[in-house]
């Protein structure tokens, strides 16, 4: 098979990236390793999707239903169930073997591909909780998963670790379904997922949260039978003394997502260490030409509306490469003062671009400013910045010859 | 209580808000839209939530069918709201908008389907 352009992951960022890459004239191939398009959405059945991008609070699957709609309207080629099992390039294009129960093992010649892969939960070996390993223990959107589709309920009584958004939706969900959720412990000084979950659902169920704490053991032979919470000091290590034992039957980690780039590392290409996803320009290729990532597997976004925009400008793009449309971002985009990362690394001059960011702390009228050597670019005022919630910027075009843009933040002085 | 502090919830920027309700009306500040100064009234006077779960369906390939209330339900009844959404057993493959029930009893609100039973 010869495809132009090869979408992986039929979530919303490959949706759109499928659909943007078909409306661009080329032919497209996406691919799903699941049995049902939709990515994570299928089981986002809570509302809140969709205000960017249609002012409505659309639930998950009702979200994926739309952009679904508009793939199957353009008859674009869906093979779901489908694996892929080895990646190269030759002849700068990209020759993929893919494996499903229809097919069997097969290959396909690429263009271009789109890696709209996602992400992943991060587990409890990578929080370093000690003690015992009985089932019980469950990543937040595993219990999502097993609730919302499935129809199990992981547990009675619940203890969460960690304040990420799919915990505190988590916390509600079981609630609603007849679980006691003990609290939610967050070892850092703040909530980490956005303040609206924080109201509508722990405040709102007055289910407790506790910061500066974390769990510190797991007790349980066979099934989960207690944990040990204890606060922590600034460097996050548990304060002696303060230890407490809950009893408990599951524990529900939402401790944070790693972006899912496993596939793309035979090739080689440049990642960023401090978002997990490969660095890209303001049309989501990364530094091999044809190559295209987005949605969370680029960084991890907070709306479910900038993962499609971010879709819809890679296919898009990706389809312009196939008609050698599209050259490298050679600007270097560096995350100054006060920022924890910004999206896209790299700029092509004479470009709008979208970059996101977010503040590497939570700060109060706050000035960005972007930078090109002496020359200030682009000022914008804020609020509040908060690194859970991330900021989206449309840059103007920048001109030919510059090196490198500079995005920093800057409390504004305040009067006494 | 002549002042009140709460975040809206109507989109992800999440404004601070403080509502005044010192002149015996409520003075809304804080809010960067429209949706805010509603939700600020609503919240002093009927607290409302839209509500989404699931409902159990009788084919095994698509055993769980999410939904989600068409408008928001009294915070106060989500319970017993929950306790009726949880009585019922979808007999038919429904569709995004699809009625599952025409009027959730207690309230006016229909509860509808959220997802496409076709896709398997």
């Amino acid at each position: 098979m010869k495809t132009d352009v090869m979408v992986i992951g039929a979530g919303p960022a490959g949706l759109s990236a499928a659909l943007a890459a078909n409306q661009g004239g080329a032919g497209v191939l996406l691919i799903e390793r699941e049995s049902r398009p939709g990515g994570i959405l299928k089981q986002c059945i809570h509302d809140g999707f969709g205000i960017v991008r249609y002012n409505e609070k659309l639930s998950g699957p009702e979200y994926a239903f739309c952009d679904l709609e508009a793939v199957k309207s353009r008859n674009i080629e869906i093979l779901k169930n489908t694996f892929v099992l080895d990646l190269k390039m030759k002849d700068s294009k990209f020759k993929l073997l893919l494996q499903n129960p229809d097919k069997g093992v097969f290959p396909v010649t690429a263009t271009s591909l789109v890696a709209a892969t996602g992400c992943r939960e991060r587990t409890s070996r990578q929080v370093f909780i000690h003690g015992d390993r009985p089932a019980g223990i469950y990543s937040a959107g595993t219990a999502q998963n097993l609730i919302n589709i499935h129809g199990y309920l992981p547990g009675r009584k619940c203890v969460v670790l960690g304040s990420g958004d799919i915990g505190m939706i988590m916390a509600r969900r079981l609630t609603l379904e007849g679980a006691e959720v003990l609290g939610v412990y967050e070892i850092k000084s703040e909530v980490s997922g956005l303040t609206r979950n924080l109201v509508q659902c722990l405040e709102d169920f007055d289910i407790p949260l506790y910061l500066n704490s974390t769990v510190t053991k797991v007790h349980g032979a066979r099934r989960v039978e207690g944990v040990t919470v204890a606060a922590v000091g600034p460097d996050y290590s548990p304060l002696f003394g303060t230890e407490s034992y809950i009893p408990c039957d599951t524990l529900l980690l939402s401790v944070g997502l790693i972006p899912e780039n496993d596939i793309l590392e035979p090739l080689g290409l440049a990642m960023d260490t401090s978002t997990g996803g490969p660095i890209v320009d303001q049309q989501m290729m990364t530094t091999i030409p044809g190559l295209f990532s987005c949605g969370n597997a680029t960084h991890v976004y907070d709306l479910v509306d900038h993962v499609s925009e971010s879709g819809a400008t890679a296919g898009s793009a990706a389809a312009g490469y196939c008609k050698k449309d599209c050259v490298q971002g050679e600007i270097e985009v560096k995350a100054g003062d006060n920022l924890l990362y910004a999206v896209p690394q790299r700029l092509v001059p004479g470009k709008d671009s979208v970059v996101y960011f977010r503040s590497a702390r939570t700060m109060d009228n706050v000035l960005l400013q972007v930078e090109a050597g002496e020359k200030v670019l682009t000022n914008k005022k804020y609020i509040r910045l908060r690194p859970p919630e991330m900021e989206r910027l449309v840059l103007e075009p920048l001109p030919a010859g510059l090196e490198k843009v500079v995005l920093s933040l800057k409390e504004a002085e305040t009067d006494a | 209580m002549p002042e009140t502090l709460m975040t809206c919830i109507q989109c992800p920027l999440s404004c601070r808000l403080v509502v005044d309700t010192g002149s015996g009306e409520l003075v809304v500040s804080g809010n960067q839209c429209r949706k805010g100064e509603e939700y600020a009234h609503d919240e002093i006077i009927n607290p409302t939530r839209s509500l989404t779960s699931t409902v159990a369906t009788i084919f095994p390939d698509f055993p769980l069918l999410p939904v989600r209330t068409d408008g928001e339900v009294p915070k106060d009844k989500i319970f017993e709201i929950m306790d009726i959404i949880n009585s019922i057993l979808v007999e038919k493959r429904l569709r995004p908008g699809d009625v599952v029930l025409e009027k959730i009893p207690g309230t006016g609100t229909p509860l509808i389907a959220t997802a496409d039973m076709r896709e398997l």
